[in-house]
C-alpha cells in the first residue's frame, strides 16, 4: 500500500505567510523549557491529564523534558494524541490542561503545558522522528469520510491496528480545520500539512481529495467498499443572516474569509473599517486576524453581553489588549451600501433581549464577516437507516458507534463543533470501537 | 533497540533498575506494584530482629526553592515480622518470576546469619545483599555501618554468608570510611560476589532555627541521620570509580546514591556499575519513575551504538586517573560569545573575587565581558555561573609545548609551560 497525500500546494504569499501572523504563544528556548519543566510538581492522576480530552500524560511528557529525554517525551505525546503537534499550537490550554494546573491554587503561574508539549513535538519533527508502524494487515478496510483532525486520528489509530484505510476529502487541501481555519498566529497551514504528512507516513492510508459523499461517492458505494465507515466530515458553510443588503459586495461569511486568508491573499487594501458579527471563538479568530492584517478599526458586534459570549474569555482579553472594540447587545438588522457594503445597521436589545424601539444605528463598515455559527451537514447521511441526526449533528455514543452497524462518527459534525483536541480524541475513541467491531480485541 | 538484561555479580534482572533496600521496597505489594511499573529487581527492605522506630524519621534539604535536593533518614531496618516478609517474598517471587529479588539482611552472631540466610532463600530470594552499612541506630548495636568499617569483620561475616548461601552474596557498603578500596576488598575477600555502594552518609540534615533543634525532631531530641538523594552523588560516583578501577578488585558493583535520572544511572554505568540501585527519587515522585530510567537509558544506547550493557559498563573508568597523570601542558582559556551575552557580568565576578582576575567589564561600557587571554588559567568557572547556555566555551590554546605530567617533570624534568595568572 502506498500513501499519497494529492493536496493542492499552498501559494508562497498566502496571507499567514506574511510577518503579521507571527506566533502569539512564541516556543520556548531549549534553557527555558527545562526550567519551565522542572517547575512540574509531576502529579500524580494529574489534573491537567484529566483535564486533556486524549489523556495525554502530561506530568510524564514534562518529566522526560527535565531529564533531557526528548524523544521518549514526543512518544508519551503522540502516543495519546497523534496531532499533538497542532494541539500544542490550537489547543485553548487556558480551559483545559492549564487552565486545571494545581498552581493556579498556588500563589504561582500554571506550567506552560502546551509551550512544553509544543517544544518536545517541534524537536520531534525538526529530527524526524517516528514511533508508531502499522499493525500486521488483517485484510479489512475503514473508509472515512472529511480529512481533518478526527479521521486523520482514527485512521492512524485504524493503521495500528492493521487495518486499511482510504480517506475521502471534498477539498483539494487535507488537514481540516487546521489547514483551513485555525487562526494563523496559532497554526500556519503549511505545518498543518506537514502534520498530516507525518501522520500519514506510517503508510496504508490512502487520500482521495476532490471526492464528495454524496455528489462523487453515494454513501452506498461507500459502505460496499469498506468493512466500516467512520464520519468525520466536520461542519458545512457560514450560516447567512438573511437581512436586506447581506447580497452586497463586502458581506462574507467569517469561517470562508478565514479559509481565503489561510490558502491565500485576500486584498484587504481598501478596508478601513471591519465589523465582524458574532460572540463566538470564530468571531474573536477572525477579528484579531483582521487586526494583524493591518485594518485600522476592528469591532465585534454581538447580540450578547460580555458576560454572556460564548468565545474564550483569554481570547477576547488578548483581542481587546490589541484594540478590538465591541458593541454588545446589537442585533443586526441590515446592511447599508451600494454594490459594496458600507454599513451595519443595528438595534439594541435591552435585557429581555428585544430590540430597543428607536434604537437603530448605522455601524461603518467597508467589511462584514458574519460569524453567527456554521450549517451542520448530518444531512449527507441523514436518510440512513439506524442513522440518527438531531439539530444536523449525527447522533453517536460514547464510541463514536451510530445506530448503523459499521457506522461511527467523530469530530465537529458529531459533537457540533469543538476543540481538534476533542475531534483526535473522538476519531481514537473510534477506531478502537471499529476494531472491536471487527472482531479485534 | 538496546537489549537492557543485567547480570550484577549473577543476579539477572530484565533491566538494571532495582529498587534500593528502603521504604519503597518495604513489602510486597510495593514490590509488586513497582515491578509492574517497570522496575527490573528490588532489594527488600532489610530483614533481622524486627525493630521500633520514631516519628518524625525523614528530613529534607531544600535548596533555593528546590525541595529534597538532598534527604536524611533515621529510620531502622525492617519493623514488620520476618515471617511476614518471608512470605510475601515468596509471592513476589512467585507472580515475577523473571524480576530480581535481592534480600537485605543484617543480623548479629554467626548462626543468625546461618538462618536467615536458608530461609531468605527458600523464600525465592535471587540474591542476598549484606547491609553493612547503616550508619544510624543499627550500628550503636554493632551491626550495620560497624561492620562496614572493619575490614575483617566485614571479611569474616561475608564468608559466613557466601558459605551459607546457594545464591550470590552482594555487600553493601558504608561510605562513612576515608578510603573504600579496603572495605571493598575485604568483601571480595570474603567471596562476594558483588558490592553495592554507597550506603547513606551519616549526616545532620539541618535545624530548626527558632526551635534550636536538629532535624527531623523527636520531641525535643533528635540523632544523626543517613544522607542520600540527588546531592550524595558525587561522593557515591567516587566511591563507585575507586574501586572499579582498582586492578585488584574484580568483582561487579551495583551502584547507589542519588540516582534520579537515566543520566544519572548511565554515570554509574560508565563508571563501572553493572546494576543501580535507587530509592530517594521514588520516596519523592514514586515507582512511575523507571519508564523515563529505562527509555532514557535505550534511547542513549542507540544513539551511541550500543547494543548490551556489557558496551556502556566501566567505558569511563579509564578516565579516572592520578593527578600526577594529567598534562600539565593542556591550555584551555575561556571565550564568550558576545552575540549571545545578556551582559549579567556574573562571569566577572566570579573571575575577579573567586578566581584569577581575568575577566573584564566591557570596554567602554559595553555589558559583554573582556578576557585577558594571556591570564586565563581555564579554570571552568566563568562557563559554569554563566546562565547562558553554550555562551562560554573553554578553548584548547596550541602552546607549543609537548605534553608533560608532574610526574614525568619530576622523573624526567619535562618542560613545563609557563604559569597563567600566578601574578
Amino acid at each position: 500500500m502506498s500513501t499519497t497525500l494529492p493536496h493542492a500546494p499552498l501559494p508562497a504569499d498566502r496571507a499567514e505567510a506574511a510577518e503579521a501572523f507571527e506566533d502569539y504563544k512564541p516556543p520556548l528556548s531549549p534553557g527555558h523549557a527545562v526550567v519551565e519543566a522542572n517547575r512540574c510538581l509531576y502529579c500524580e492522576d494529574a489534573p491537567c491529564t484529566i483535564a486533556c480530552p486524549t489523556h495525554i500524560d502530561i506530568p510524564t511528557f514534562i518529566r522526560k523534558i527535565a531529564t533531557g529525554n526528548i524523544r521518549g517525551s514526543a512518544k508519551t505525546i503522540f502516543s495519546s494524541n497523534i496531532l499533538g503537534m497542532s494541539c500544542a499550537r490550537v489547543c485553548p490550554v487556558e480551559v483545559l490542561c492549564v487552565g486545571d494546573c494545581v498552581y493556579n491554587h498556588l500563589d504561582q503561574p500554571p506550567i506552560q503545558i502546551g509551550k512544553l508539549q509544543r517544544y518536545a513535538t517541534d524537536v520531534a519533527f525538526a529530527e524526524g522522528w517516528r514511533f508508531f508502524e502499522a499493525g500486521a494487515p488483517t485484510g479489512r478496510s475503514v473508509g472515512l469520510v472529511g480529512a481533518g483532525p478526527a479521521s486523520l486520528a482514527c485512521a492512524h489509530e485504524l493503521r495500528r491496528l492493521g487495518h486499511a484505510c482510504t480517506i475521502y476529502e471534498k477539498r483539494d487541501v487535507v488537514g481540516g480545520l487546521n489547514s483551513t481555519g485555525v487562526a494563523p498566529y496559532k497554526m500556519r497551514a503549511d505545518r498543518s500539512l506537514e502534520e498530516v504528512e507525518w501522520v500519514l507516513g506510517i503508510g496504508g492510508i490512502e487520500v482521495k481529495t476532490g471526492v464528495e459523499l454524496g455528489r462523487d461517492l453515494s454513501f452506498e458505494a461507500l459502505e460496499a467498499q469498506h468493512d466500516a465507515v467512520f464520519l468525520g466530515f466536520g461542519l458545512g458553510p457560514d450560516s447567512w443572516l438573511e437581512a436586506a443588503g447581506s447580497e452586497l459586495s463586502g458581506v462574507e461569511g467569517a469561517v470562508e474569509f478565514i479559509e481565503g486568508m489561510k490558502l491565500g491573499t485576500p486584498d484587504v487594501s481598501e478596508v478601513r473599517r471591519a465589523v465582524v458579527i458574532g460572540g463566538g471563538n470564530t468571531a474573536l479568530d477572525a477579528v484579531r486576524e483582521l487586526v494583524r492584517m493591518g485594518i485600522a478599526s476592528v469591532t465585534m458586534v454581538y447580540r450578547g453581553t460580555e458576560e454572556r459570549m460564548s468565545g474564550y474569555a483569554h481570547e477576547w482579553k488578548a483581542g481587546k489588549l490589541e484594540d478590538v472594540k465591541a458593541l454588545w447587545q446589537r442585533q443586526p438588522v441590515g446592511f447599508e451600501g451600494e454594490g459594496r457594503v458600507t454599513g451595519v445597521r443595528c438595534v439594541k436589545l435591552g435585557q429581555d433581549r428585544q430590540p430597543i424601539a428607536g434604537s437603530e444605528e448605522v455601524v461603518p463598515a467597508d467589511l462584514v464577516l458574519l460569524a453567527i455559527g456554521q450549517g451542520k451537514l448530518g444531512e449527507l447521511v441523514s436518510g440512513l437507516d439506524g442513522v440518527t441526526v438531531e439539530r444536523g449533528r449525527v447522533v453517536v455514543g460514547p464510541d463514536g458507534a451510530t445506530g448503523r452497524p459499521g457506522v461511527f462518527a467523530g469530530g465537529d459534525c458529531a459533537n457540533g463543533g469543538k476543540e481538534v483536541v476533542n475531534a483526535v480524541a473522538e476519531g481514537k475513541a473510534a477506531a478502537q470501537a471499529i476494531h472491536r467491531s471487527l472482531g479485534g480485541n | 533497540m538496546a537489549d537492557l538484561t543485567t547480570n550484577c555479580g549473577g543476579i539477572v534482572s530484565p533491566n538494571p533498575f532495582w529498587l534500593a533496600s528502603a521504604p519503597p521496597a518495604n513489602s510486597g505489594d510495593q514490590v509488586m506494584r513497582a515491578f509492574d511499573h517497570g522496575w527490573g529487581g528490588a532489594v527488600w527492605k532489610t530483614l533481622g530482629t524486627p525493630i521500633q522506630n520514631v516519628s518524625s524519621r525523614f528530613g529534607g534539604l531544600h535548596y533555593k526553592g528546590t525541595k529534597a535536593i538532598g534527604f536524611n533518614n533515621i529510620e531502622l531496618i525492617t519493623d514488620r515480622p520476618i515471617e511476614t516478609n518471608l512470605k510475601e517474598i515468596a509471592e513476589v517471587k512467585r507472580r515475577y518470576p523473571k524480576h530480581a529479588v535481592i534480600v537485605s539482611l543484617m543480623v548479629e552472631t554467626r548462626d543468625e546469619w546461618q538462618d536467615l540466610i536458608k530461609r531468605s532463600i527458600d523464600a525465592g530470594a535471587d540474591g542476598l545483599e549484606l547491609n553493612f552499612g547503616c550508619p544510624h541506630g543499627m550500628c550503636e548495636r554493632g551491626m550495620g555501618s560497624a561492620v562496614g568499617q572493619e575490614p575483617r569483620i566485614n571479611e569474616r561475616i561475608t564468608s559466613w554468608a557466601v558459605e551459607f548461601s546457594t545464591v550470590p552474596v552482594l555487600v553493601k557498603l558504608t561510605p562513612n570510611v576515608s578510603d573504600i578500596v579496603p572495605h571493598g576488598m575485604a568483601a571480595q575477600r570474603g567471596g562476594a560476589h558483588g558490592v553495592s555502594l554507597i550506603n547513606t552518609i551519616k549526616s545532620i540534615i539541618g535545624v530548626d532555627i527558632d526551635r534550636m533543634v536538629l532535624e527531623p525532631r523527636v520531641r525535643g531530641l533528635s540523632t544523626n541521620g543517613g544522607y542520600c538523594g540527588a546531592a550524595v552523588k558525587p561522593i557515591a560516583l567516587h566511591m563507585t570509580a575507586g574501586l572499579a578501577r582498582h586492578p585488584d578488585f574484580n568483582i561487579p558493583i551495583s551502584g547507589i546514591g542519588g540516582i534520579a535520572s537515566w543520566r544519572d544511572a548511565v554515570e554509574f554505568l560508565l563508571l563501572g556499575a553493572s546494576s543501580v540501585q535507587v530509592c530517594t527519587e521514588v520516596m519523592l515522585r514514586g515507582y512511575r519513575v523507571v519508564e523515563d530510567m529505562i527509555e532514557g537509558l535505550s534511547n542513549y544506547m542507540d544513539s551511541h551504538g550500543m547494543k548490551t550493557l556489557d558496551d556502556i559498563v566501566g567505558r569511563a573508568v579509564p578516565s579516572y586517573s592520578e593527578w600526577g597523570e594529567l598534562d600539565l601542558n593542556y591550555e584551555t582559556i575561556a571565550r564568550i560569545d558576545p552575540e549571545t551575552c545578556i551582559g549579567c557580568y556574573d562571569c566577572v565576578v566570579a573571575c575577579q573575587d573567586g578566581a584569577h582576575q581575568c575577566i573584564y567589564p566591557g570596554d567602554n561600557g559595553a555589558r559583554v565581558p573582556r578576557i585577558d587571554e594571556s591570564e586565563c588559567v581555564g579554570c571552568n568557572l566563568c562557563q559554569i555561573v554563566c546562565p547562558v547556555p553554550g555562551c562560554i566555551e573553554m578553548v584548547e590554546v596550541e602552546n607549543g609545548y609537548p605534553p608533560a605530567t608532574w610526574n614525568q617533570h619530576v622523573a624526567t624534568g619535562a618542560a613545563l609551560r609557563p604559569k597563567k595568572g600566578a601574578h
